[in-house]
């Protein structure tokens, strides 16, 4: 989530010397845990998984410095490849569809009208369930066994029925998440805006594009950032619901990061692709930023 | 349009909530009619859940949300109320972890807890769950302390009571709200969180309820027990949605402050 850093209210005025410093002193004592748990299992961590990914590191043994072999053998890996291109894909499919399918639900919802709240609670419930249960949900639901659909979109069908399994999945699951941010963002533009438009007789659709739109844009780069990362990391949508299948054709990167660790013992190289998947969420993170920080242009 | 309203937004509902009832209904049905078979069987076949999963999904959640809240409160008072050397180093470092999704560094975690004795343990499942929710939970605690009246704070130090006596007895209650919604959302997701268990926990019987449930889709190679599976969505899902119901409305307003401030 975005935010920016403004100095909060702070209690310190023109204090004496001695005050302040043990102020100071109280201060630092109250955050200390913080800064314990961000350095032991964030900072750490961090620096840990890109020593990692320059060394081979079996999952028992002693490790070796091979850079960088890590990197440089993974290019053949024709698994890996095709989770690349599989996840790159399924991110551009789900962000169109996510998106348009939560601006609609928000639109819809947006004014307070007798059923509104109904909706809005309706819409959001999925995401206060687990994504792991909600992946076993849809299985049940998708199944031919017990489900009410008699097995249409199969989960083991074809590599076409699964990506479409995984999608429904995952609109029934975030739509509603989604929609709320927008919806924050949409209350937050003023209604004389809008009937400032209306008096210099703009239409329903001029509205939307010149105003709703740019007015929104803060708003639509936080979710956007949000559906490509979580879509670049999907993991539980695949491994519980199409066990990566038919064929490897719903494996994605997370998966082939966890395959490489846990079977085929190899944490050097799962560091490795965890350290080029990182730079590239980094990297759409910093191109959110600078949406929200070039406020001069529409 | 003033149709489209209710019809498109009535239509939308039922899609959403039809998979829910769906499941609870599908883990009542039985061949005869209704009733508790299938959890029976959810918690007595070989590849099913045993009582154990349930208390260690509670433990975890107990933990992560005592650990979060204890350390979130102290922090954000810091942050809030506070001028020391780092301050806003060290904050803006809490927040890059929403930069870094975990799912990339959970590799080097498990390396580094198994150093530390905690691989394969509840408590460091936890600890790592409490450092996920510490970027939402600083930013609510610490606005939620510098938006408490100075005076409040100022008549409890006149009357001589020290900074951790004014934050028990003045400063809590006045936070209430914050900590409520940090406490919910730590529940949520420790509570339903599988990739780090799947990664940190390796003995079933250390398993959590979800790792267990996914367990029984995922070891199985012969048929699935589809109506035991729906039993345990169920089981994990009736808590999230009842406590997301009653605090709906702290959910939101914490949602809100979290969400945008671009």
């Amino acid at each position: 989530m975005t935010t920016t850093v403004s100095r909060p209210a702070v209690a310190v005025r023109a204090a004496p010397a001695g005050p302040r410093r043990r102020r100071a002193l109280t201060g630092l004592l109250y955050a200390a845990p913080t800064a314990f748990m961000v350095g032991a299992f964030f900072v750490v961590p961090l620096g840990l998984v890109a020593w990692m990914s320059l060394h081979r590191w079996p999952l028992l043994g002693v490790p070796s410095l091979n850079a960088p072999a890590n990197y440089t053998g993974s290019t053949g890996d024709t698994l890996l490849t095709d989770a690349a291109w599989f996840t790159a894909r399924y991110t551009v499919i789900i962000t169109v569809l996510l998106f348009t399918t939560a601006l609609g639900m928000a639109l819809l919802v947006q004014r307070k009208r007798p059923g509104t709240g109904l909706f809005r609670t309706a819409f959001f419930l999925p995401a206060a369930v687990g994504f792991a249960s909600a992946s076993l949900l849809f299985l049940g639901l998708l199944s031919a066994e017990i489900g009410p659909f008699g097995g249409v979109v199969s989960v083991s069908g074809s590599a076409t029925t699964a990506l479409g399994a995984a999608i429904l999945l995952v609109l029934w699951r975030f739509a509603g998440f989604n929609m709320l941010i927008l919806l924050t963002g949409l209350q937050a533009i003023p209604t004389e805006v809008y009937e400032a438009a209306k008096l210099d007789g703009a239409g329903r659709w001029q509205t939307f594009t010149h105003i709703t739109l740019p007015l929104l844009r803060a708003t639509i780069a936080l979710v956007l950032t949000l559906i490509v990362t979580g879509s670049l990391l999907a993991f539980d949508q695949f491994w519980i619901l199409t066990r990566g299948g038919p064929d490897n054709s719903t494996t994605s990167l997370v998966m082939v990061i966890y395959r490489k660790a846990f079977i085929e013992l190899d944490l050097g190289s799962a560091a490795a692709v965890s350290v080029v998947l990182l730079i590239v969420l980094v990297a759409v993170s910093l191109v959110q930023l600078a949406v929200l920080r070039d406020r001069s242009a529409p | 349009m003033k149709i489209l309203h209710p019809v498109t937004g009535g239509a939308l509902a039922v899609l959403f909530l039809f998979p829910l009832l769906w499941s609870g209904y599908a883990s009542l049905r039985t061949p005869d009619g209704f009733g508790l078979e299938n959890y029976a069987r959810l918690f007595t076949d070989d590849s099913g859940i045993r009582g154990y999963h349930v208390l260690n999904s509670l433990t975890v959640a107990a933990l992560t949300v005592g650990g979060t809240l204890l350390v979130a409160t102290l922090g954000g008072y810091a942050f809030g109320r506070f001028e020391f050397p780092g301050r806003d180093a060290l904050f803006l470092v809490t927040l890059a972890i929403l930069m870094v999704p975990y799912a990339t560094i959970l590799i080097a975690l498990y390396v580094l807890l198994g150093w530390i004795g905690l691989q394969d343990s509840l408590l460091g499942l936890s600890l790592v769950l409490i450092m996920f929710q510490l970027p939402f939970a600083i930013f609510m605690m610490r606005n939620s302390f510098a938006a408490v009246p100075r005076e409040l704070e100022e008549s409890a130090q006149v009357d001589g009571a020290s900074s951790l006596g004014v934050l028990l007895r003045v400063m809590l209650p006045a936070v209430r709200p914050g900590l409520v919604t940090v406490a919910l959302f730590a529940f949520l997701s420790s509570w339903s969180e599988f990739f780090a268990p799947l990664i940190l926990l390796n003995s079933t019987d250390r398993f959590t309820m979800t790792l267990a449930v996914v367990n029984m889709r995922t070891a199985t190679f012969g048929a699935i027990d589809y109506a035991a599976l729906e039993a345990g969505v169920t089981l994990m899902a009736v808590p999230c949605l009842l406590l997301f119901m009653v605090l709906q409305r702290s959910y939101v307003r914490g949602f809100m402050s979290g969400a945008l401030r671009g």
